[in-house]
């Protein structure tokens, strides 16, 4: 069964790369496939691992006995999930927006606090603290640190727009975009790499996990 | 020559890099790996914990980016087993993850004699992410109240003396999205949780930000940092195996996008 299995992967396999030649029915079917299945296989586990322990025991432990009737206070969240179906009817759309002034106050007040704290003060002092501890600090270190600064400064300014981008202004952009630029190029190289791995893995099962029973 | 250049086939760079990915795994062979200091961090605090301690590892990864996360988690786990270290597992990004931290925490386990429910455990996944890390660093019974197979948690014998994020010394969260944000919003500032990521190659440059102040301990960075832990450990696996052959890749995109660029500039000059 185990190498049934094995085939059908190195088929798939097979076909889905099959498209780097040119579009293919084999591709098609390949990829037809894989969406088909990704959707069942995340909807059957979201009613597994979701609907049934969250909505579903317990309303029928407490329609049964087993709990207390609070498993019924578990009615609020579901109905209120179901008014998002209310878009579906012009009559009824307005419904929604209960659900949703829920989610947004609810993650708003949970968030913002925190990510204020993480990303815009934590942010701050890891880019000015090395000036409280600057003469403690290596040369390649200090460095490091006006890079740092200077680099802020001029991406920010690139994206101030409330002034015309002309003379200083327009150069200390400049510097800025040439800091976005490396930016971009080492997200770059680091998604090839990403997806070089996937190609090296999909080979190795090819030529090891595939091959390798045959021969 | 280099209209020709700038106007080639695409068929035949796909493959050269097949050629080129195809060709070093047919050879046993080993490129130096220096360690960067990101893995090192990690490592050397996951070396400082004491027999005894816990570690749980978030597994937000699906299967389109397992091959450069499970390397990592593998490294991870191996090192813990060795050193005593109890590993709690859960997801809470990708619900399809669950069987995947399974496969890889058997793996290591077998490998290393660990026991399931006192070296390790799998809690498995729950919905609404904030929330379940919020909910954890109170008590993680309340969200997990028993394991991805349905065993209480107040049965399992490594819970007893778990109660919230206070018992837990590290949270690695191997990542392919945005859950390490949740994490270092909700986890570290709230709750000051040391936090530390593996993450894949196209979100690993989002990280350095937060490593740099601090609030991440440590960072893998793709199949690289899966193989610098490998180095580490010494226990060569996956990620050494791929970063090997990775980089010959590697060097054929910087030799091609050299060539593209000479190319583009030549004859852009002599359209002047």
């Amino acid at each position: 069964m185990a190498t049934l299995g094995i085939w059908i992967a190195a088929f798939l396999t097979i076909c889905i790369y099959s498209f780097l030649y040119r579009d293919n029915p084999f591709y098609r079917f390949a990829e037809h496939l894989l969406v088909g299945m990704s959707v069942g296989y995340i909807i059957v586990l979201t009613i597994y691992f979701g609907f049934i322990p969250y909505a579903w025991t317990p309303i029928k432990n407490a329609v049964t006995g087993e709990t207390s009737a609070l498993g019924f206070l578990t009615l609020i969240p579901i109905c209120m999930g179901l008014l998002f179906f209310a878009r579906l009817s012009d009559r009824h759309a307005w419904l929604i927006r209960y659900p949703i002034a829920i989610l947004m106050g609810i993650s708003s007040g949970i968030m913002i606090p925190n990510a204020l704290q993480t990303d815009i003060f934590a942010q701050i002092r890891g880019t000015l603290g090395p000036y409280s501890v600057i003469g403690t600090l290596s040369a390649f270190e200090i460095v490091g640190a006006i890079l740092m600064v200077v680099g802020v400064v001029c991406t920010l300014t690139y994206f101030f727009f409330s002034v015309e981008h002309r003379g200083p202004i327009a150069g200390i952009s400049k510097v800025g975009i040439a800091f976005l630029m490396i930016g971009f190029g080492s997200a770059f190289g680091n998604t090839v790499m990403g997806r070089v791995a996937l190609l090296i893995q999909r080979v190795d099962f090819l030529i090891n996990g595939w091959l390798g029973t045959i021969f | 020559m280099f209209e020709k250049l700038m106007n080639i086939d695409r068929r035949i760079i796909f493959i050269l890099v097949a050629l080129v990915v195809i060709i070093p795994m047919l050879f046993t062979f080993s490129i130096p790996l220096n360690v960067s200091e990101p893995t090192q961090k990690l490592y050397d605090y996951i070396e400082g914990l004491p027999a005894g301690a816990t570690i749980m590892i978030s597994f937000d990864y699906g299967p389109s980016s397992f091959p450069e996360t499970e390397p990592m988690a593998a490294a991870v786990m191996k090192h813990c087993f060795d050193k005593g270290i109890q590993v709690i597992g859960i997801t809470l990004e990708y619900i399809d993850a669950v069987p995947l931290a399974d496969r890889v925490m058997q793996q290591v386990a077998e490998e290393k004699d660990a026991v399931y429910g006192e070296d390790y455990v799998l809690l498995g996944y729950r919905p609404g992410e904030s929330f379940v890390i919020l909910g954890m660093g109170a008590e993680i019974a309340s969200v997990f109240d028993s394991d991805f197979s349905e065993t209480p948690i107040g049965e399992i014998p490594m819970m007893q003396n778990i109660t919230n994020y206070d018992q837990v010394s590290l949270l690695l969260n191997l990542a392919a999205g945005s859950s390490v944000e949740g994490w270092i919003t909700y986890g570290h500032t709230k709750f000051n949780l040391k936090i530390a990521a593996g993450v894949t190659g196209v979100i690993v440059s989002q990280m350095y930000p937060y490593l740099q102040t601090g609030q991440l301990v440590g960072l893998l960075a793709g199949f690289r940092g899966a193989g610098e832990y490998e180095k580490l450990i010494n226990a060569p696996g996956e990620g050494t195996k791929g970063i090997n052959t990775a980089s010959f890749v590697h060097l054929l995109i910087i030799g091609l996008v050299v060539i593209g660029n000479i190319a583009f500039f030549v004859q852009r000059r002599r359209e002047e």
